[in-house]
């Protein structure tokens, strides 16, 4: 019965075709460790924002006038819409978490080499969409630190030459950010960025499945395949890694649900203190920062003691992160078998990238500032020292199969 | 698709031909929803301009008032504070005023119409927040001694003197701007005009 409906489906639309394709014989590495869980958590998490999200909307009223009130109307009085708004502002600071460490995956086993580098740019083109989908999603509750912290990024755009002020007006679409500037930032926020992550999500997935996934040893497992053609060190998706990422998100969920249930807020890192008063355009905050996951590249913007420059680098930041398949030119893949100075960049990138976005939380006092300068210095320095060293490392022999 | 007998050159000139007239069509069918983005009709009119009140403004007071969705200062400056504005010239990245920031008849030591009462725009010239009035001379945290009453910006430490001009050595590039202004009598400033004098 079954069996002739699939026949009849297959005969009209590629089903069983695409669930071979992209699971049941998608051969992957049989090697991959838990840091491979983030790239499954992270379409997780989608789903999560785009359910809970839906539920928002219906509550949420994107009207300067009355949008701040409909949040605490959300909170206070619709069943259960505390649990779905805290659900999603969780999972946005989850998104980041999974995809910073699913990110950092890719730096460490070299994923976004060749044949891997449309899968790296597809990846970088959804992290920038990420965030710019949190960026408008944190005006909507239209509280001081929604306000002023979109002021500063749409101010951003003010220091570009020229054209830089008339494109503020048309971000705004006002003199200063105001109902017009939420209204449109909402229907963004809900509507076209969605589609575009959704699509994005779509080609890295399939450019992935193109080439193949890589493995923490980095071997090419296509080069030694059986006679049927499938590799000799791979084994399907579905069932055995369906199954295992089924284990991270057990243990990401219980994570998850700590934040969610005992910690919302967190401490006023992921819901800021000032945003739980209204946003008033005649007063900034005394202290304003962005979310967490902004505050490295924020802490670069504020390094830079000159507008323009300081714009510029904070760009400059994350474009070199686009650039990296060609900017790491070492033929060895991953860090298991690359030289020291890899192992040593890799170190500080890490350490830079963690202590700028721990001083973009800070206030900027002149101490503070000159760490961020040098901590700048590291975050560039390390793609400028990777570009030559990376030509002629000095890495070990990297083995033919996958033995661990 | 055959090419038996075609005349590829036509084929391709008419694929090329039609992808451009294809391409202007979307370029101006862009147009109306690009442009619905800018200030509405209604956005524009709300900067009309707003008229204070300056009878009752104390000396050392700053009064706040909202201008097209924007914070306005009006500042009543001691005669101590005008005595020292001169002195942080050398401190200052643009003393003279020579950026254009203000309306001509504010481009003077003081940046006022009337020494004493300066109107400013309350926003950062670096990335737009609020900048927190700080006239208590000798403030320990903005330089001590040195420093004589005048604008600290919380969001990234940009300074600004009495008369709206900026320090040097902080992110903010410009000082403060002067918006349209004029007396429509001793009491009352009109804020957002300048009744014909520019």
């Amino acid at each position: 019965m079954f069996k002739s409906l699939m026949t009849w489906v297959d005969d009209r639309f590629p089903a069983t075709k695409m669930w071979n394709e992209h699971l049941a014989e998608y051969y992957a590495p049989k090697n991959f460790n838990f840091w491979y869980f983030f790239g499954s958590l992270a379409l997780l998490v989608l789903v999560i924002q785009i359910i809970s999200g839906i539920f928002l909307t219906m509550h949420y009223k994107p009207d300067g006038a009355v949008a701040f009130a409909s949040v605490e109307y959300i909170m206070r009085d619709v069943p259960y819409g505390w649990l779905i708004r805290y659900i999603h502002s969780t999972g946005a600071t989850a998104f980041f978490v999974v995809v910073y460490l699913h990110m950092f995956r890719g730096l460490m086993y070299g994923s976004f080499k060749k044949p891997r580098e449309l899968v790296w740019l597809f990846g970088m083109f959804i992290y920038l969409a990420l965030m710019a989908e949190a960026f408008m999603g944190y005006l909507l509750p239209w509280g001081q630190m929604s306000f002023w912290g979109a002021q500063v990024i749409i101010s951003l755009f003010g220091a570009l030459p020229i054209i830089g002020e008339p494109l503020t007006l048309w971000i705004r679409g006002d003199f200063v950010i105001s109902d017009a500037t939420l209204n449109r930032f909402f229907a963004l926020h809900v509507i076209a960025l969605p589609i575009v992550l959704l699509g994005l999500v779509v080609a890295h997935i399939i450019a992935l499945h193109e080439v193949g996934s890589n493995n923490p040893e980095g071997i090419e497992i296509k080069k030694n395949k059986d006679e049927n053609g499938i590799p000799l060190d791979g084994i399907p998706f579905h069932p055995y890694y369906s199954v295992k990422d089924i284990v991270g998100v057990i243990v990401f969920l219980m994570f998850f649900s700590l934040v969610l249930f005992f910690a919302p807020e967190g401490g006023g890192y992921l819901l800021e203190h000032a945003n739980f008063i209204p946003s008033d355009p005649l007063k900034t905050p005394e202290h304003i920062a962005p979310v967490w996951y902004f505050t490295p590249f924020y802490a670069i913007l504020r390094a830079v003691p000159d507008k323009l420059m300081g714009v510029i680098a904070m760009g400059a930041a994350i474009i070199v992160l686009f650039l990296l398949p060609w900017i790491d030119q070492c033929k060895v893949k991953s860090v298991r078998y690359r030289g020291l100075s890899f192992k040593i960049l890799l170190a500080v990138f890490v350490i830079s990238f963690i202590a700028l976005g721990r001083l973009g939380m800070l206030p900027a006092t002149p101490f503070l500032t000159l760490l961020s300068q040098i901590f700048s210095v590291l975050y560039f320095g390390f793609f400028i020292a990777l570009y030559f060293t990376s030509k002629n490392e000095k890495t070990k022999p990297v083995p033919e199969r996958i033995t661990k | 698709m055959t090419t038996d007998g075609a005349d590829l050159a036509k084929r391709r000139f008419l694929t090329n031909t039609t992808a451009v007239i294809g391409a202007v069509g979307a370029g101006f069918v862009a147009v109306p929803f690009l442009s619905s983005w800018a200030p509405s009709e209604r956005a524009k009119t709300a900067g009309a301009p707003v008229e204070v009140d300056i009878s009752k403004l104390a000396e050392g007071q700053l009064l706040t008032v909202e201008w097209r969705g924007k914070p306005v200062w009006l500042i009543k400056r001691t005669e101590q504070n005008l005595k020292d504005l001169p002195t942080l010239d050398d401190s200052l990245r643009d003393p003279a005023s020579e950026n254009d920031q203000q309306p001509a008849y504010a481009q003077n030591p003081t940046r006022s119409i009337k020494p004493g009462l300066v109107v400013m725009v309350g926003i950062c010239t670096h990335l737009g927040c609020s900048p927190t009035y700080r006239p208590d001379m000798g403030a320990a945290d903005l330089g001590g001694a040195d420093w004589k009453g005048g604008f600290f910006c919380p969001c990234h430490g940009s300074k600004f003197d009495l008369a709206g001009r900026v320090y040097q050595g902080v992110p903010a590039p410009l000082n403060l701007e002067v918006p349209p202004h004029f007396y429509k009598s001793d009491r009352t400033i009109l804020v957002g005009e300048d009744g014909g004098q520019a």
